[in-house]
């Protein structure tokens, strides 16, 4: 079978970008990767996006990003999966490249949402919800997860205080990531003085609404070689699973369990031939701090009930044993949603590389994982140094 | 967003939301709203049945910066309900001082006014739950 490897990695900072489109930096993050990995000319373009239409009025992203990134006239399409769009981008860029059709793909995923009016955007996130059974009841989703948030902490006896632990750690990573939206170090006092937005969960429970661009290319280590890309730049997409849950959190058999994340984990570590215990760095889907705890547990890091402890013990710290958010994960990185599974990708490249900012000493193995919905659509994506 | 159109897409609906109608499969599990397969046992023999309407609430949040189109009635609590015939129902709580919700709170389902569109536009109406009267 063939192998996949990634050769180019490139991204915009995220943040609030009042003079750039869509398209800017969708194109700036593409030409960045392709000049990573040394190439002028792609095979492919997949486009990682949840609610471009929306926000900017604006889909067939792929013809678009295409056209102004001067690719010609190859194949280009938009996949969505919510805010997990961008890892099920990566996805389908690796499929193709797996199955012998393309050579050298390109993966983009961007989300620009600062053009919208603020309740606007709460109201375009939330159509990832079940708009007939959730919306319909002015479901924000950032209340859907206040949901679980509240729920978890009666289950298992946690505080708001333990669960914010999981925000400090990613503000403390992306401090030194100068691509991430928040470069400032935070206390728990910080996490727990900020407003209530949905109670239990406070602002900065919550990722941020911003705009960004990251980008991969992708091949196999053959065409690498033949395109002269130094082994230095490799690395392998070692595994990969996708899957869904119920849409609506009502309809789910068990409020506390990924089971999406579970499923899709457990085929990415049997592609890959890893276990839990092999894993070097995690990258999970923190758009709430309640869901770091749970996709910890869903991926086989901690047990069921024991997300919040891990941080709780100090063990998602960069030299800990499970480090998570190596660069700021979606809170203090930024989450522009349909872009987050594309910006995992990078830094878990990065990592791999040698390059990270803060860098997991002997990175060998990394994890990334985007949830779309409230844990209805869920990529997991294993990636090793080659 | 107040279009003609728009009523059909509510109306159609207006049985599970005035009155609960739900499924039940042929293995007796229940779920709401009525579905074509049986999550559970993947049944495809369902028949309506209607769900009393009362149950317990199982987790709540306050909604402080709604989706838009829900502004006017912000703060309002929304509650996970596990009704008394096992499915759960996300719904506004109604009636009742925020302080005052609890895990197991004791709820029954009323219809009210879930939202309004512009002048022009319809007059949403469907289920929430309130403190059950004692």
């Amino acid at each position: 079978m063939r192998k996949a490897v990634i050769i180019g990695a490139g991204m915009t900072p995220v943040g609030e970008h009042w003079k750039l489109g869509l398209r800017d930096l969708a194109v700036e993050a593409l030409l960045n990767a392709m000049d990573d990995a040394g190439i002028d000319r792609v095979d492919s373009l997949y486009v990682g996006n949840m609610v471009s239409g929306p926000f900017v009025e604006q889909e067939n992203l792929g013809a678009l990003i295409a056209d102004w990134a001067g690719l010609g006239n190859i194949p280009a399409v938009k996949i969505e999966a919510a805010c997990a769009s961008g890892g099920a981008a990566v996805q389908e860029g690796v499929k193709a490249v797996l199955s012998g059709l393309e050579d050298v793909v390109a993966v983009v995923g961007v989300e620009k949402m600062t053009d919208a009016w603020p309740s606007d955007a709460t109201r375009y996130l939330a159509y990832a919800a079940d708009a007939e059974w959730e919306l319909f009841h002015g479901a924000s989703f950032v209340a859907l997860n206040a949901l679980v948030m509240r729920y978890y902490m009666k289950a298992y006896g946690y505080t708001e205080e333990d669960l914010a632990l999981f925000a400090v750690n990613a503000h403390a990573n992306g401090a030194k990531n100068p691509y991430a939206m928040f470069k400032r170090p935070i206390k728990v006092e910080t996490v727990l003085k900020s407003p209530y937005v949905a109670d239990p969960l406070k602002l900065f429970d919550a990722s941020p609404v911003c705009d960004g661009a990251a980008s991969v290319i992708i091949t196999t280590p053959e065409k690498a070689k033949e395109l002269g890309v130094p082994k230095e730049k490799w690395v392998e997409v070692a595994g990969m699973g996708r899957a869904i849950d119920t849409i609506s959190l009502a309809s789910r058999e068990d409020l506390l369990t990924l089971k999406a994340a579970k499923v899709a984990a457990e085929r990415a570590y049997k592609m890959a031939g890893v276990e839990p215990k092999d894993i070097d760095f995690f990258e999970v889907h923190d758009a709430f701090t309640v869901m770091a705890a749970l996709s910890l547990e869903a991926l086989g890091a901690a047990k069921k009930g024991e997300g919040a402890k891990l941080a709780k013990e100090g063990q998602i710290a960069i030299d800990a044993d499970y480090p998570i958010q190596t660069m700021g994960g979606l809170k203090a990185r930024g989450h522009p949603v349909g872009a987050t599974g594309v910006y995992q990708t990078v830094e878990a490249v990065l990592q791999l590389r040698g390059e990270a900012p803060s860098q997991v000493p002997d990175a060998e193995v990394g994890v990334t994982q985007n949830i779309g919905g409230t844990g209805s659509n869920i990529t997991v994506n294993v990636f090793r140094r080659v | 967003m107040a279009r003609p159109m728009q009523v059909s897409r509510y109306w159609r609906h207006f049985r599970e939301k005035y009155r609960l109608i739900g499924g039940k499969c042929e293995n007796g599990h229940v779920h709401f709203p009525k579905r074509s397969v049986c999550p559970v046992c993947g049944s495809r023999n369902v028949e309506e049945i209607e769900l009393s309407g009362r149950g317990k609430v199982i987790s709540w949040t306050i909604v402080r910066n709604p989706p838009s189109g829900f502004e006017y009635y912000k703060p309002f609590p929304l509650a996970l309900v596990e009704l008394e015939e096992g499915p759960i129902v996300l719904a506004q709580l109604t009636d009742v001082d925020p302080e005052e919700i609890d895990f197991g709170m004791e709820v029954e389902v009323v219809t009210k006014k879930i939202r309004e569109f512009e002048e022009d536009g319809i007059i949403l109406y469907g289920y929430k739950f309130r403190p059950v009267l004692k």
